[in-house]
């Protein structure tokens, strides 16, 4: 699909852009006025929850795709952004929890953006869980595709829901429609890290999708063989 | 219309098949009620704290009883194949869910009705003014859950870890729905104006839209092979 | 390798189930390897093969309940992809479960049937299939209750209830009493002369050969024989089965 070239240059890209990205957040921006400097893992928090919001948009798209064309390419890559996805989010988790401790005290905390992330993180292990236990491997991706749309869909209800039940977190700063509420130094780092983790996303979808492509043609000689 | 027959047909069997035994609403029934009166231990004598957990600890006792019906009900058609000979009629399949559904939750509802009272009584709250406002909350809340319970029971059906895995995928899903019938359920048994529990409804109702919509399109790809 | 006879049919009306190049994987697992089938109006077919040799896949895809890896069926007219509803209308399947709620009476059973056919007046055919069958006298009575051979019976009356024009039958004969195996062989005969076209997948070779007027054999995902039978001596099929089929045994 995408070729061995393509795919060094994008794993460069990637690996300069969180270079760059890390340097940017964590040396070049100032250091927030009440957290201090532990403020700057936000510049990997929500970049890894944006992405990861992508990634299972892909997941969704994959999977309407997949119900209406059965076509193994867009169930592939459906899987591989669900991995990659629930990896991202786990990160993301664990940042917000390792942010949370000495702001707040505590490792976690119910706030919204934490929980809904959680939320999202349960539901697509789901997913994968789901896919392992199914035998017949077209009818694991077809209830997989259901679930990565329930899923998707599901989001902006969880997202409502949590966040009129509670909110401690401070409000999203990059999603807030207005004027933004943190410094012009403070988004380049945030604009920053935001597209290199995309770009990583993006590698580790290639990398992922080269693996699978690897397993269909091999089940593909086999069945060749057999006809 | 044909398809409303259908729809109503396979309802109608699946509450004779279950009125015939009642095994399924004994048990949920039964279970129900454990769950309540084991939160009184499981949160000690305490009763200001029962009282103020008393809307999540019903909606506790309500979603569990529910995974509990909607696995027996699947149960029952996976047995003999029954489920297999439903999908060779001509039926539109979205007949099927919608039949299934109706069953689910008329069951479901039917057990939730029986232990309000009970509820009333357990934990000491005078309901019987508020059944219309509970009743508003829970009728959608049900409705929202036994859509997608049902669904994604004829996922899980045919599963090796079928018990596990439908709690295991429906909650999480069901988070915001649940989260929404306690959160309008508190406001009605606080005795507030009904107002403050309208964006809770309107949530409810926006989870039903979506999952019942949803459902109804995915269903036939989930019964193919 | 026995070459593969071309599929006696008739000239004349279109064939009543008609397979073509029919493959079914399931995960890296293949089931079926491509089959050719035709079957005539008024023909039976039995298809014997031993077990895991794809008889009932290849009955499941013809019913519409699995889909092929790739192939096209017709069923009466009916393409399988673009018109599953007429395809449901017109056959009658008879398989492994018997489908049938153990909590309702023989009637109910056979009244949810009637309005998922959509019959008009289901009281009346529904007293008439349980009359044929031998089920009056219980009809009153859970299925619970039932023997074996009653529920297969029933199970029977529902594929009448449907009169259909195409008729699968996975391996009938299994758990039949004297008196089901009699119903069921009229009821072949009866369909078969009515211009029905029928499948029947066996161990049973008396049985089989009862009632066929083509026999096949199917062995690993393959039709490895095919024939008529007035064309083939028992003892002929019986040699030719051992040699495909491994009369019995598990692959």
């Amino acid at each position: 699909m995408i070729g061995r070239g393509a795919e060094r240059v994008l794993g460069l890209l990637a690996a300069f852009g969180l270079l760059i990205g890390l340097y940017i957040g964590f040396v070049y921006a100032p250091p927030d006025a009440v957290q201090g400097e532990v403020q700057r893992i936000m510049y990997l928090h929500v970049p890894l929850i944006l992405v990861s919001y992508l990634a299972f948009f892909v997941v969704f798209v994959m999977s309407i795709l997949y119900l209406l064309r059965r076509q193994e390419r867009h169930d592939a890559i459906a899987h591989s952004s669900a991995e990659i996805g629930v990896l991202f989010t786990a990160l993301a988790i664990a940042a917000g929890s390792i942010w949370g401790r000495p702001t707040w005290g505590t490792w976690w905390t119910w706030d919204a953006r934490l929980t809904t992330t959680t939320i999202l993180l349960l539901i697509f292990i789901g997913y994968l869980m789901l896919r392992t236990l199914v035998d017949d491997p077209s009818r694991g991706a077809t209830f997989s595709a259901v679930l990565g749309i329930f899923g998707f869909l599901d989001i902006p209800i969880i997202h409502m829901s949590v966040v009129w039940w509670r909110t401690l977190h401070q409000p999203p700063s990059v999603l807030r429609p207005g004027p933004s509420t943190v410094a012009p130094d403070m988004q380049v780092a945030l604009y920053t890290n935001l597209a290199a983790f995309v770009v990583l996303y993006g590698y580790f979808l290639v990398k992922r999708l080269r693996l699978e492509e690897a397993r269909c043609e091999l089940n593909r000689l086999r069945m060749e063989g057999v006809e | 219309m044909i398809f409303v027959g259908h729809v109503m047909a396979i309802a109608r069997k699946d509450l004779l098949a279950e009125w015939r035994n009642r095994e399924s609403f004994t048990a949920m029934f039964y279970f129900a009620f454990l769950v309540l009166f084991l939160f009184n231990f499981a949160l000690g004598a305490d009763q200001a704290l029962i009282r103020g957990a008393s809307s999540g600890l019903l909606w506790l006792a309500f979603t569990f009883t529910s995974v509990l019906g909607l696995g027996r009900s699947v149960q029952g058609e996976l047995e003999n194949d029954c489920l297999e000979g439903l999908l060779l009629y001509p039926t539109q399949r979205e007949a099927i869910y919608l039949g299934k559904l109706l069953g689910n939750f008329s069951v479901i509802l039917v057990v939730e009705l029986v232990i309000l009272p009970l509820f009333a009584i357990l934990y000491n709250m005078d309901l019987w003014s508020q059944i219309p406002k509970l009743l508003l909350i829970a009728v959608p809340g049900t409705l929202g859950f036994a859509a997608a319970g049902t669904l994604l029971s004829s996922m899980t059906a045919g599963l090796r870890a079928r018990e596990a895995m439908l709690p295991f995928l429906l909650f999480p899903l069901t988070i915001p729905l649940i989260l929404s019938a306690v959160k309008g359920t508190e406001v009605v048994l606080r005795g507030e104006p009904f107002e403050l529990a309208m964006p809770w409804v309107k949530l409810i109702a926006a989870f039903d839209v979506v999952f019942l919509v949803t459902s109804l399109l995915t269903f036939e790809y989930l019964v193919e092979e | 390798m026995v070459r593969v006879e071309n599929a006696g049919t008739r000239l004349g009306p279109a064939p009543a189930i008609e397979a073509r190049r029919l493959v079914k994987w399931y995960g890296s697992q293949p089931a079926l390897r491509g089959i050719d089938l035709v079957v005539a109006p008024g023909e039976v077919l039995a298809l014997f093969g031993p077990n895991g040799a794809g008889k009932t896949t290849l009955l499941r895809i013809l019913a519409g309940r699995a889909r092929p890896t790739s192939g096209a069926v017709q069923i009466a007219g009916h393409s399988l992809d673009r018109d599953s509803d007429g395809v449901r209308r017109a056959i009658g399947v008879l398989g492994h479960g018997h489908q049938l709620y153990e909590a309702l009476t023989a009637r109910e059973n056979l009244l949810f049937s009637a309005a998922m056919l959509g019959l008009d007046q289901p009281r009346e055919h529904v007293s008439e299939v349980l009359a044929r069958v031998g089920l009056e006298a219980a009809s009153e009575a859970r299925v619970r209750t039932f023997s074996s051979g009653m529920k297969r019976r029933l199970a029977l009356a529902k594929v009448m209830l449907r009169e259909p024009k195409v008729i699968l039958l996975d391996e009938p004969y299994a758990s039949l009493d004297l008196q089901a195996t009699k119903l069921l062989e009229e009821f072949i005969l009866a369909k078969k002369s009515g211009g029905a076209a029928t499948i029947l997948a066996t161990h049973n070779l008396t049985m089989g050969f009862g009632v066929a007027d083509r026999l096949a054999i199917l062995r690993q995902g393959r039709l490895v024989f095919e024939g008529r039978r007035e064309e083939t001596s028992v003892e002929a099929f019986r040699s030719l089965f051992a040699l495909y089929g491994e009369l019995g045994a598990v692959e």
